[in-house]
């Protein structure tokens, strides 16, 4: 059709290279992609790239992932080691971890992939981390971007549950621990805790069902559920385009940065072999998870100082801090003759809730507050948005006071405190802990917005130190060049906006308490310089330069 | 400095303000200059460069070689000792490191100093156009106008109810996952098996253990008679039955009433299954009496009949009755007298329905 239509000799190709890609084009119609994409403008920005650090240690784990299952059994029946490892040798114990054993000491290149894998694995949680404490501090998570950033939150709770579900598979005696801790959390849920937890081991703890169920839902479920969420992510990331930092030359109608081909694909696919370099380079030099030195599973033996993979620590800090009986009131107790455990059901649930109730919702809350509907493409810095930036510090602080529970132990010994001490502290932290992190960092924000003001207004020290004819000792400032003063003054800085009437006239209570978070949020705040200003300031200094030039000249 | 600070403080004393109504602004000055690198300007940097980027390659070769090398003259035959693995291991992995590694920072030289580092502006065009949205609504229209969907309320109540059904055999088909709890959690294997009475025996080579082996200040890990012979569901009744053994002086011991015959000369047994999440409270701390939970942490006074003293463990560990057989050797005389373990919502029950 196109042939006719378009052009009466249609294209021939002349090389061989040429004729192929001519045969594809022609019928998935590869040009038009190409044009579209082939020079796609991606600004560049370092913080930009943990989204992609995340991305390749993905692909990692997929293909270690791969190579493992042709070698892992996750059966739970029971065997006798036979394996090169001797010291387990005719020891009684799973398949699931004889081949865990099989694939670290029998397997060429087998504990590597081991360690690639896990390593890529706390990787990935932990750029995902990052990439999405980026977006939040900078507000990329702003009209139109809100449900690519829930779109992250799902797979931050993803890449958990991968994490967590392949942890569990070597059936060692670290992990079969986390599962019965798994098992306690599962059972103090009220009405139906018994009943999950009888489906999920398929009967009582540890049963022989659970290695293989948490296998399919590792190596099956949760990455074609990963997979897909990458998919719907990177789709919206195109549709959007991608933000970038403000600057001389951005605004929200136009996308600054380098060409998808070469230079930005170059470095984006160069940046893949380098995750991959440094992955090796961990797995090569540093051991992660030897399960050979925890043994099998046995519900007797535990190991003192275990600790689960970084991520879920949070989770299970909380359930350190939590104190089982106040004075003489016990958070367990008899309800209806049933029992009810708070003092599991609690720290399990209520902080992982918040955090992530106003982590799904942070995006509209803001956008509530600020009544703001404009597209915005253009990053925060974040000392222009203070009030948002102490938000994202008090949360964190409070993960990671939860974070450092989990290490409540190791803290202790290696610090030679008491143990009950560090509890105490981090109880007091829990609760205290993001009120201090909110004031320093809404104080340090606006600091630095001063500092910046400071700078446009007066500009930058030169280090000359010039003696004037009173006695008086000045610091000569240089003037900023245009693009450097603009990047110090472009962005916009909301003032509180007031309780508005709705269509019937009517302040409403709602709106009212809309106004005062409004007040809340933006009340402290430090405004751009202006050209007024900044003309009356180097006024100011010609002033006193003029005098000097005078003095000099008597 | 100090003389620089602006604007008057208005509300908490950090407020700088500029001229409130803001009609004056920065004009953008747009993109800066380009700056010219030294490859660009000097042919004899360039040429450095590419040599550069060459030898980083270079380097991802012989990384590849190193790997290719280290997987077929290591050998892991019978005789090879965890210094030979781990030995490969490090070769294996040291050899992927260079190969991608060199790949990736040859890519990324390239690119940063040969290939074109001017950075060009694109437009952004609106995500939804008003047009589309009229023309999308109106398909919509036509194809909810076709289907009739909305004078036919009769097929649309049908299936709504139809499509909110059709999923519960999805859910009801996974019934079988697991069989109901009933009553399992409730007891071990201590309890009496016909009329015999189950002796104490060590973990995990099932010998038992004689009251007189028992001094006093040390302590046992202690299994039920009969658990290593079992064939099936061995660690699911070990994981309910394993207990901790500690002989005391019979005087530091607090007994409440109803449990003066639960001990024998200050040997106690207490369930070794943490009464928060189940992990084995597996620290015995001689001087203090206490037993610590390595996993949270949950303390348990032993003197006090394991009262929770710190920790988020809200209940006592359970106390297993036992006494001396005729040939004295430590037996349960009964199994214990609540479900031991982490809490569960039909516990209490199962407590009453023990006692009972």
């Amino acid at each position: 059709m196109s042939a006719s239509s378009t052009a009466d000799v249609p294209f021939e190709a002349k090389t061989k290279v040429g004729r192929f890609t001519d045969f594809v084009d022609e019928r998935v119609g590869g040009s038009g992609i190409l044009r579209e994409f082939g020079r796609k403008v991606f600004p560049d920005h370092w913080s930009f790239m943990f989204g992609e650090v995340a991305l390749y240690s993905f692909v990692i784990l997929l293909m270690s992932g791969t190579f493992l299952t042709f070698f892992f059994d996750p059966s739970m029946a029971e065997t006798h080691y036979d394996g090169s490892y001797t010291p387990l040798y005719n020891v009684e114990m799973s398949v699931a971890y004889s081949s865990s054993l099989n694939i670290s000491f029998d397997v060429r290149g087998g504990l590597f992939m081991r360690q690639v894998h896990h390593w890529a694995a706390l990787l990935f949680v932990a750029s995902l981390g990052v990439h999405m404490l980026r977006v939040f501090f900078t507000g990329a998570f702003r009209k139109p971007r809100e449900m690519n950033w829930v779109v992250g939150g799902v797979l931050l709770i993803l890449a958990m549950a991968a994490g967590f579900t392949g942890y569990s598979l070597p059936d060692d005696l670290l992990s079969g621990n986390g599962l019965r801790i798994i098992d306690g959390v599962i059972k103090s849920i009220p009405v139906i805790g018994t009943y999950i937890s009888f489906f999920l081991f398929g009967g009582e703890f540890p049963g022989t069902a659970i290695i293989g169920r948490l296998y399919v839902l590792h190596i099956l479920l949760v990455p074609a559920l990963i997979l897909l969420m990458i998919v719907i992510h990177l789709f919206m990331v195109v549709v959007h385009k991608h933000t970038q930092y403000p600057g001389p030359g951005r605004n929200d109608g136009n996308v600054v940065g380098y060409p998808l081909g070469p230079v930005y694909a170059a470095k984006a696919g160069g940046f893949f072999f380098i995750v991959f370099g440094v992955i090796a380079l961990m797995a090569a030099a540093f051991t992660i998870n030897p399960i050979w030195n925890y043994g099998p599973y046995d519900p007797s033996p535990v190991s003192a100082g275990t600790q689960p993979d970084w991520y879920i620590g949070f989770v299970d800090g909380a359930l350190r801090l939590m104190p089982g009986v106040v004075n003489d009131f016990h958070f367990e107790y008899v309800i209806f003759g049933q029992t009810l455990t708070l003092n599991v059901l609690l720290p399990a649930l209520v902080p992982a809730g918040i955090i992530f109730t106003v982590l799904f919702t942070y995006p509209w809350i803001e956008r509530w507050i600020t009544k703001d509907n404009r597209e915005h493409h253009v990053l925060d810095r974040p000392r222009n948005a203070p009030t948002r930036t102490a938000i994202g510090v008090a949360g964190f602080t409070w993960y990671c006071v939860m974070w450092a529970a989990a290490g409540s132990d190791l803290i202790a010994t290696h610090f030679h405190v008491s143990l009950n001490d560090v509890t105490y502290w981090l109880r007091a932290l829990f609760f205290v802990g993001p009120i201090i992190a909110f004031i320093v960092t809404k104080r340090v924000a606006l600091a630095l917005q001063r500092k910046d003001r400071e700078i446009a207004l007066h500009g930058r020290e030169t280090g000359r130190i010039v003696r004037l004819p009173h006695g008086e000792f000045i610091e000569v400032h240089a003037p900023l060049d245009d693009y450097k003063q603009y990047k110090l003054v472009g962005f916009e800085s909301p003032a509180p906006l007031p309780a508005q009437p709705n269509e019937h006239g009517v302040v409403t209570r709602k709106e009212k308490r809309r106004a005062a978070l409004s007040k809340w949020f933006f009340e402290d705040r430090v405004a751009p310089a202006t050209p007024a200003e900044v003309e009356a300031a180097h006024g100011h200094h010609e002033a006193i330069e003029g005098s000097e030039q005078k003095s000099l000249s008597h | 400095m100090g003389n620089h600070s602006d604007g008057s403080p208005k509300h908490s004393g950090t407020v700088a303000t500029a001229g409130q109504n803001e009609v004056e602004k920065f004009q953008d000055p747009g993109l800066p200059p380009h700056r010219l690198r030294l490859a660009d300007t000097d042919p004899k940097a360039a040429k450095r460069a590419e040599r550069q980027v060459a030898i980083l390659f270079g380097v991802s070769i012989v990384g590849t070689l190193i790997f290719l090398g280290a997987y077929f003259a290591i050998d892991l035959g019978d005789d090879s000792t965890i210094a030979t693995i781990r030995n490969q291991n490090l070769l294996l992995g040291l050899g992927t490191a260079f190969a991608m590694l060199g790949i990736g920072t040859g890519i990324v030289h390239w690119a940063k100093a040969l290939m074109p580092d001017h950075e060009v502006s694109e437009e952004r065009h609106g995500i939804r156009t008003e047009e589309d949205r009229q023309a999308a609504v109106r398909i919509v229209d036509d194809i909810v106008e076709e289907t009739g969907i909305k004078r036919r309320p009769l097929i649309r109540n049908t299936l709504l109810g139809a499509v909110a059904l059709a999923p519960l055999p999805a859910i009801a088909v996974f019934g079988d996952l697991g069989p109901r709890p009933d009553d399992k959690l409730a007891h071990t294997m201590w309890a009496p098996q016909d009329g015999k009475l189950k002796r104490l025996t060590r973990d995990p080579d099932g010998t038992p253990i004689k009251a007189s082996d028992v001094t006093i200040g040390s302590a046992f890990h202690v299994i039920p008679e009969g658990l290593n012979e079992l064939h099936e569901g061995k660690l699911n009744e070990k994981a309910k039955a394993v207990v901790l053994l500690m002989r005391l002086n019979p005087d530091s011991l607090k007994i409440s009433p109803g449990r003066e015959d639960w001990s024998y000369n200050g040997i106690v047994a207490y369930s070794k299954i943490c009464t928060h999440v189940g992990c084995p409270v597996a620290l015995y701390e001689q001087q203090t009496h206490h037993l610590l939970c390595p996993c949270h942490q949950s303390t348990f006074d032993l003197t006090q009949e394991c009262k929770v003293i710190f920790g988020p463990a809200s209940r006592p560990l359970p106390q297993l009755p036992i006494a001396v057989d005729a040939e004295g050797y430590l037996v349960a005389t009964s199994d214990f007298k609540e479900p031991v373990g982490p809490s569960y919502w039909e516990r209490d029950e199962h407590e009453r329905l023990i006692n009972s």
